[in-house]
């Protein structure tokens, strides 16, 4: 019994080996819906975002006919590895611990980190020096908590928390002068409330959003790599991130 | 630090000298948090025990109020109260309680402290009660006025029965202040989870701060052991 698993296996790796040297007119790429407004289904329940629209300049660059498949988080990476779709473009952040398991293409897009506080705030915050003595707050662990520590945890007093709604409890009752935080974060729990700005200009942290794919589709992160690479070109990457986004993504 | 231990230390990964010294500043503030509150919230138990203890209920009436309130509620909701619902008292920024409101740390100590201070009134109650009444009997046979018996018989007495509960009220509290980093207190529990975010190992960073908290409790067990071993000798076997 055991050996006809092992020789059965052995002939599915075989065919799935055939399987692989296929010319990429058909792929399949993979999205986690809802995260607006990167990528979520309108009410008639049709798939849309800046990423799907991304994606589907990118499929017809490539000529390819491509197929989006909807698959929760969790699944993400088992679901591209165990071949259910050939591509994640669900605003997968590149890490060294994720590159470990799948290969990412050049980056396509990098929200930015943004300074917002009270109204009534008259600081400056892009300068090192102007920030001396101010109480800055940040979330722990993310990429802003990383760039506030090392570039100004000697000019400033850093207070980290776990979640934004704490973090804006504490900037509306004064206890901080800033707080700096992921844009779309920002935008969704600081601007949406009344008395608050933002100041100074966003900053572009960490190594962006990239297209996961298997390490060994080496022919397919080529051509991705080359038809983002053109879109990012001849402007309608640019048209796409306008009709999402008022500031820029790009990267 | 020694320049050889920075050097030991730098040849791993996590426990850097720089985590260390994190890890260190946290132990200082949780000490200084945990110490200082239950110093205060000993000094207001006392005299509200002796209150509670009182026949008249307009007295210990608002002393059982406030026992119950704090006991009744967990730390954490005390604290969120206080830290941020002070900050949202109108005009409060303008006037010079801010001072001490603005730092987290001083919000957490009088959380810390009104909480001890109920847990500690109703021990030190408890042993007032259970005072022998042959023993006040005594001393005002001696002619003793009514604060002297409190001085010399009724306290002292009470504070051999009370020294066994106490003790653990003072371990509980030590592991209550962890709660203190939800409002940006960087205590030994803040340094911990400043050092998992920043590499990911959460085994590692609470391990290690969890042995740190078991050094100090048994350091306080055997502080109280050798208390009790003082304070109740005449209760030992006479030729033990």
């Amino acid at each position: 019994m055991k050996k006809l698993i092992i020789a059965a296996s052995c002939a599915l790796a075989m065919a799935a080996g055939t399987v692989q040297a296929k010319d990429w007119k058909e792929i399949r790429i993979a999205f986690d819906v809802p995260y607006e407004p990167f990528e979520y289904k309108t009410a008639d329940g049709e798939l849309t975002g800046f990423e799907v629209e991304l994606a589907e300049a990118m499929c017809d660059e490539l000529k390819a006919d491509c197929e989006f498949v909807v698959q929760a988080w969790d699944g993400m990476i088992p679901g591209l590895l165990s071949r259910k779709f050939d591509a994640i473009m669900s605003s997968m952040s590149i890490t060294p611990e994720r590159a470990e398991r799948v290969l990412f293409s050049e980056p396509y897009y990098n929200t930015p980190g943004a300074w917002f506080a009270r109204e009534d705030f008259d600081g400056d915050v892009t300068e090192k020096d102007a920030m001396k003595g101010m109480t800055v707050g940040v979330q722990r662990g993310t990429t802003m908590d990383t760039y506030v520590t090392e570039e100004l945890s000697d000019t400033v007093e850093v207070k980290r928390y776990t979640t934004a709604d704490d973090m804006v409890l504490d900037l509306e009752g004064e206890r901080l002068d800033a707080v700096f935080v992921d844009y779309p974060v920002g935008e969704q729990t600081i601007l949406s409330r009344d008395g608050f700005k933002q100041v100074g200009e966003p900053v572009k942290l960490g190594e962006g959003v990239g297209v996961a794919m298997r390490q060994r589709d080496k022919d397919l992160a080529e051509k991705v790599n080359k038809a983002l690479e053109k879109l990012k070109n001849d402007g309608t990457y640019d048209e796409i991130m306008k009709k999402y986004f008022d500031y820029d993504i790009k990267m | 630090m020694p320049d050889f231990i920075v050097q030991w230390l730098n040849q791993n990964d996590i426990f850097t000298a720089t985590t260390m010294l994190h890890y260190w500043d946290g132990m200082v503030t949780t000490v200084q948090l945990v110490f200082l509150s239950l110093l205060l919230g000993l000094i207001v138990a006392v005299p509200l025990a002796v209150l509670r203890t009182s026949r008249n209920p307009f007295i210990s009436g608002p002393v059982w109020i406030y026992t119950y309130l704090f006991r009744g509620t967990p730390l954490l909701i005390q604290l969120y109260v206080i830290y941020y619902g002070v900050a949202q008292i109108e005009g409060i920024q303008e006037t010079f309680w801010w001072e001490i409101f603005k730092e987290p740390f001083y919000p957490a100590l009088l959380a810390f402290t009104l909480n001890t201070a109920a847990y500690t009134t109703e021990i030190i109650r408890g042993a007032l009660a259970a005072t022998p009444a042959g023993e006040i009997e005594a001393a005002k046979a001696y002619g003793m006025s009514w604060f002297m018996r409190l001085r010399r018989i009724v306290l002292p007495s009470a504070a051999r029965r009370a020294v066994q509960a106490y003790s653990n009220e003072v371990i509980f509290m030590l592991h209550s202040s962890a709660i203190a980093s939800v409002v940006t207190i960087v205590d030994l529990t803040g340094a911990a989870r400043d050092i998992y975010s920043r590499f990911y190992a959460p085994f590692e960073a609470f391990i290690a701060v969890a042995l740190i908290y078991m050094a100090l409790t048994f350091t306080l067990v055997f502080v109280f052991r050798k208390l009790e071993q003082r304070l109740l000798r005449h209760l030992k076997p006479a030729n033990g």
